[in-house]
């Protein structure tokens, strides 16, 4: 079946070598072959991790004072999204920058969201169709002025810390927290029908894919929460992990290992300093072969001479 | 000048057919070490077929359905074994110095591919459509918005992070597979390294170039 063959620069650089008939061809099919078998039978007997997502009705049934706590938060500005700043809005809770040096603030506002409009008062707004007390309680709300506003608030999660469970609902001592009582507890009922996510992503268009806003919602105490009770944390190498004893995305152990680790364990700008670290750890690894010392490593830890121990050993 | 010409000969040069699928090779790539490379190409194959048949089906259908979740399973394992043989073989090379003699570009090549397999990697993480996906999602979203770059990357946006894994990222690694093997192929294998003895030339050069 046709005749060995080899090129003129070929036989050249090979000149003086021992060499040997190779069949690349079929070394990848049967390279094809044993992976196959492999993972056909990785998949049969381990299977993979499939945990349903946490949903805004999960946890107004299970926990509504969190879900309760969540919303008041996002009104009274404390919640994660509601002061976050770029690409969401102009908050700097989540603002990095390393001496002037912020490409999120020089990015700037790309993915609009006002966290108390979008994840509280406009998804009750759709609802007042359905809930007559909503309209006249929205416009109380709205139309009061901001310190009006932050006391309602405030006497509400004074109250919220007293506040009991019963049959679902939240039962507050009595309170003066104006409109607030009547609006959260139209959410937290939204939340138990699990219409909430579908009621914060509401763009007025039936074909969508980008949940961005519905999935931002629980950002905060309620992921957290059951983040922490599967060992998933950024601090407890979340990101690598799958939920489950499965293994999850181990290529990415530098990215993570940085989250672990002084300075950036403990730093206020941790992402930024381990963006930056990261980006510059790809590039001296993709330019490797010109840094002198680096690509001087193998020399000093001969591993070559295990690879190539026949070639060493053998007839020169 | 007629460019058809020009780079059929190129070609000519650069790769002949001899080079492109030699069958005779020295006898040090006798070694359970060339076949990472090799192993890291099959897994990437398997990635794809099964990957293919959940796109057929829809991101929704690996959750309903028992056939599903198992080709999601297979595209789990696949991606298991392509990063566990690329990394061998990642780690293979930098023991060789394989970027020796001209082939600088064959290591860069290398690292590129590597990079962009994180990323294809991340967004079907990101695809999954269950907690996995929405914890990192939000958790991943911090420092690519520290960076600047979380709206043109959104890891929260499914419907980019879907086009990105199904379509872009495995063409790019397709794309990057093809040069790095032309490359390795047109250089041909890297010779074993030939410490110098002391005051003298290396062995490589008296034997080999």
């Amino acid at each position: 079946m046709g005749r060995p063959a080899m090129s003129e620069r070929s036989r050249k650089q090979y000149r003086g070598l021992r060499m040997v008939e190779a069949d690349l061809v079929k070394e990848l099919a049967w390279a094809l072959a044993a992976v196959a078998v492999l993972v056909l039978l990785l998949a049969a007997l381990f299977s993979s991790s499939d945990e349903p997502t946490l949903t805004a009705q999960q946890v107004a049934i299970q926990n509504p004072l969190q879900l309760v706590a969540t919303a008041l938060h996002i009104l009274d500005g404390q919640n994660a999204i509601a002061g976050y700043g770029p690409p969401y809005n102009r908050g700097s809770g989540s603002l990095q920058s390393i001496g002037g040096f912020s490409p999120q603030a020089w990015a700037g506002v790309t993915i609009p969201i006002d966290a108390p409009r979008v994840f509280v008062l406009d998804p009750l707004r759709r609802m007042r169709y359905l809930d007559p007390a909503l309209g006249p309680a929205l416009a109380t709300f709205e139309s009061a002025s901001p310190s009006r506003q932050r006391a309602w608030e405030t006497a509400y999660l004074k109250a919220l810390g007293k506040a009991t469970v019963s049959s679902g609902r939240v039962v507050l001592p009595r309170v003066s927290a104006g409109p607030l009582p009547t609006l959260l507890s139209a959410y937290l009922n939204l939340a138990r029908t699990g219409a909430l996510e579908a009621t914060v992503n509401l763009s007025g268009r039936i074909y969508q894919t980008d949940f961005t806003r519905a999935l931002l919602l629980l950002q905060g105490t309620p992921l957290q929460t059951k983040a922490a009770s599967e060992d998933l944390l950024g601090s407890q190498w979340g990101m690598m992990k799958e939920p489950g004893n499965y293994p999850g995305a181990v290529w990415l152990w530098f990215y993570t290992l940085l989250y672990q680790i002084p300075p950036y364990n403990s730093s206020p700008v941790a992402d930024l300093l381990v963006g930056v670290t990261v980006g510059l750890a790809t590039f001296v690894l993709l330019f490797v072969p010109w840094i002198p010392g680096l690509r001087d490593i193998p020399k000093v830890i001969p591993v070559y001479r295990l690879i190539w121990r026949r070639h060493y050993h053998g007839p020169k | 000048m007629n460019w058809t010409r020009r780079v059929r000969s190129w070609l000519e040069r650069e790769l002949p057919l001899e080079d492109l699928l030699p069958d005779q090779l020295p006898e040090y790539v006798r070694s359970y070490v060339y076949l990472f490379g090799v192993l890291t190409i099959a897994s990437f194959l398997m990635l794809v077929v099964s990957g293919i048949v959940l796109v057929l089906f829809g991101p929704d259908w690996w959750h309903i359905s028992p056939v599903g979740h198992f080709i999601n399973s297979v595209h789990f394992w696949s991606v298991q074994a392509f990063f566990f043989f690329m990394v061998l073989h990642l780690w293979a090379q930098f023991f060789m110095m394989a970027w020796r003699g001209g082939r600088g570009a064959n290591w860069v090549t290398g690292v590129l591919l590597f990079v962009s397999s994180i990323l294809a990697a991340l967004t079907g993480f990101l695809s999954q459509q269950n907690f996995d996906s929405q914890w990192i999602a939000l958790q991943g979203k911090d420092a690519f918005n520290a960076l600047g770059v979380g709206a043109f990357f959104n890891l929260i946006n499914f419907g980019q992070m879907y086009g990105l894994h199904i379509f872009l990222l495995p063409l790019v690694i397709a794309v990057l597979i093809g040069i790095h093997l032309f490359l390795v192929r047109s250089k041909g294998v890297v010779t074993p390294y030939e410490p110098k003895p002391r005051g003298g030339k290396t062995r490589g050069q008296t034997r080999h170039e």
